[in-house]
């Protein structure tokens, strides 16, 4: 089979409902790139210290509390390595099923997720935990799209993406061409957005979500993470992410910020709801909570809820484990009491 | 024209570096004879929980390293007092109430402490340790090893720093990493001597010294999960028999309480170490 054929970047503008809706049906580069760059700029000395003020709340006992069992829901518990294994893939599994064994009132993360070729290894082990798409247990993410680099060609990131879906992955993580952004060819970030979206589509014609990773910690300014939050959004992104975890800086809390400012103004101007997924650099419950804050001020409490916001971490859960361990028992806990993965 | 004297700020010691309480707290440390001498930290349990998160960072490195190595760090501490010693022996006057020569003499043993375990560093496993004998083709060895972050009370009646020296430098020397809670009433030669600590190659980490109330941070120490022993030294005016009940609960190693500093001996070396055993075939056929 010739994969340029699934779709092409022609025909697969026409999907793309809602840039068709918002910037109008003569949908060109050129348009597309005057709808980005009307955008206004960001006060980037206003932006973070917004981010800085968010920082400083003080959240206590049972704030606290609350705070970190939505934490541990909110968690894509990850694994993407070189060396990750099915065996390594399933005792993450075991964990995001029963993160801490030693309080079975710990809550279950959102999702798994892992390279393309291990979402066989997290189906199996996952068994009748498996939301297998009805989003109503554990789903199992894929990075796909040439992770982290995303550079390949369309017709290899759209097989990838679709052999992903096809394995049972629930959610695509896809990166986008940070190339192409940063001279200026928006369309053709937009076409691949669009096709790989194309990808996701089931057989039974459902979609798998689609998280667009814009690798904020490449994109050098907030103008541009603005730009590319649009961008995402226009070409039919369910969920945006800030970074793939493995460049420095990942997500920050102005980045993050700035990105649900986005989906606030989306949700005015559609009434659609966008998620936002910070990614990479949250090790700490502390760090998360920030996060927990600014997304309830920034676009409400209701986004606190595993289909519009998410953390992606490998880290963050053992801490957020530690400190629950701190508040059941009153004594603080220490690494010999969580798996080190 | 009277030249205008610089005051020294005490901190606390946390993995190489000296902040100040993460509460903002501090308390007077004043002379026997109630004269005040300076603002200490009043370190508070978070203070504490960073200081073990630093001190089990430094443990792999710091327990992975040659005893000879460690023995050569420890000789350099008593070097490096030692050129401090004017500092030292200024210090404990003011703050004990004791004459020079006591305190000169004070440092002195200090001094000496330093040099008698850094001897000890590459001999204590000779010694505590041995071949098993059995009844078989194989070799039974048994070797001790340091058993990981020590909580440490320091002694809190008189010798701020001899007692102080008499905790640490058994703990560190078989590569345990310490968090010890300092004299509270003379708390001043406890940060000086983490000054010392800084500049002579002991990894940060490996000592962190809190200043403040023993009675408010001891019971955060025994009960925190990532603590492997705790020396109640300096304990004996707490309630120190609730203090190993609740270290009872995370099976950590306890030292009970001893009047003074203690004196030099290879028992409190050994006994906060764990003996692993291991065998080994005579030859392979």
């Amino acid at each position: 089979m010739n994969a340029t054929t699934l779709v092409t970047p022609r025909q697969a503008l026409a999907p793309a409902q809602r840039a068709v809706d918002l910037i109008g049906t003569d949908l060109t580069e050129k348009s597309l790139k005057l709808h980005l760059e009307g955008l206004p700029g960001v006060d980037a000395v206003g932006l973070e210290q917004r981010a800085a003020g968010l920082g400083t709340r003080s959240i206590k006992t049972t704030s606290k509390a609350w705070a970190l069992d939505t934490i541990i829901k909110l968690i894509d518990l990850t694994t993407l390595e070189g060396a990750d294994t099915p065996g390594k893939v399933r005792s993450l599994v075991a964990k995001a099923v029963n993160p801490d064994p030693s309080d079975p009132t710990t809550p279950r993360v959102a999702a798994v997720c892992v390279y393309g070729d291990m979402v066989p290894a997290a189906v199996e082990a996952l068994g009748s935990s498996w939301s297998n798409g009805k989003d109503d247990g554990i789903n199992v993410a894929a990075v796909a799209t040439a992770f982290p680099s995303g550079r390949a060609s369309l017709p290899v990131k759209l097989a990838d993406t679709a052999d992903a879906v096809a394995n049972g992955a629930d959610e695509i993580d896809m990166v986008i061409d940070r190339g192409a952004f940063l001279s200026g060819r928006y369309g053709l970030v937009f076409d691949q957005i669009v096709a790989v979206k194309e990808a996701c589509r089931r057989e039974d014609g459902t979609y798998a979500h689609l998280k667009v990773i814009l690798e904020t910690g490449e994109l050098n300014t907030y103008d541009n993470v603005r730009k590319a939050s649009w961008l995402a959004i226009l070409a039919g992104g369910d969920f945006i992410k800030t970074s793939t975890g493995k460049v420095a800086p990942a997500a920050t809390l102005p980045v993050t910020l700035l990105m649900l400012e986005v989906v606030r103004d989306w949700h005015k101007l559609t009434g659609e709801r966008i998620g936002v997924k910070p990614a990479g650099g949250i090790r700490s419950s502390k760090d998360a909570i920030k996060y927990l804050v600014t997304v309830a001020e920034t676009v409400g409490e209701e986004w606190l809820q595993p289909h519009l916001f998410r953390f992606g971490a490998s880290s963050l859960l053992n801490d957020v484990l530690l400190q629950r361990q701190k508040l059941t028992t009153g004594r603080y806990s220490g690494p010999d009491y969580v798996t080190i993965d | 024209m009277t030249r205008l004297a610089v005051p020294k700020t005490y901190k606390l010691y946390i993995g190489g570096k000296f902040p100040r309480s993460e509460s903002g707290r501090t308390y007077e440390v004043l002379s026997k004879k109630g004269v005040f001498l300076a603002n200490a930290s009043l370190a508070s349990r978070k203070d504490a929980r960073d200081a073990v998160v630093a001190a089990r960072a430094a443990v792999a490195g710091w327990s992975g390293a040659t005893g000879y190595n460690r023995g050569q760090v420890l000789y350099r501490i008593a070097e490096l007092l030692e050129g401090r010693r004017d500092q030292f022996v200024e210090e404990l006057v003011s703050s004990e109430g004791i004459t020079k020569a006591a305190a000169t003499k004070q440092v002195d043993t200090a001094i000496d402490a330093w040099v008698w375990y850094a001897g000890w560093a590459d001999k204590y496993v000779q010694v505590a340790g041995n071949g098993n004998p059995v009844s078989g083709p194989y070799f039974n060895l048994s070797t001790p090893e340091a058993t990981g972050v020590v909580a440490i009370i320091a002694p809190q009646g008189g010798d701020s720093l001899l007692g102080l020296v008499a905790v640490i430098a058994p703990a560190i020397l078989t590569g345990n990493t310490v968090v010890v809670v300092a004299s509270e009433a003379s708390p001043l030669a406890a940060i000086s001597l983490s000054e010392v600590l800084a500049t002579s190659d002991v990894p940060g980490g490996v000592v962190n010294i809190l200043t403040g109330s023993p009675k408010e941070i001891a019971p955060w120490l025994a009960g925190h999960a990532d603590v492997n022993a705790i020396d109640l030294a300096g304990a004996e005016n707490l309630d120190w028999v609730d203090l190993q009940v609740i270290a009872a609960d995370t099976l950590k190693r306890v030292l009970a309480p001893v009047a003074g500093a203690p004196a030099p001996s290879l028992e409190r070396i050994v006994a906060l170490t764990e003996t692993k055993t291991v065998w080994h075939t005579k030859s392979l056929i």
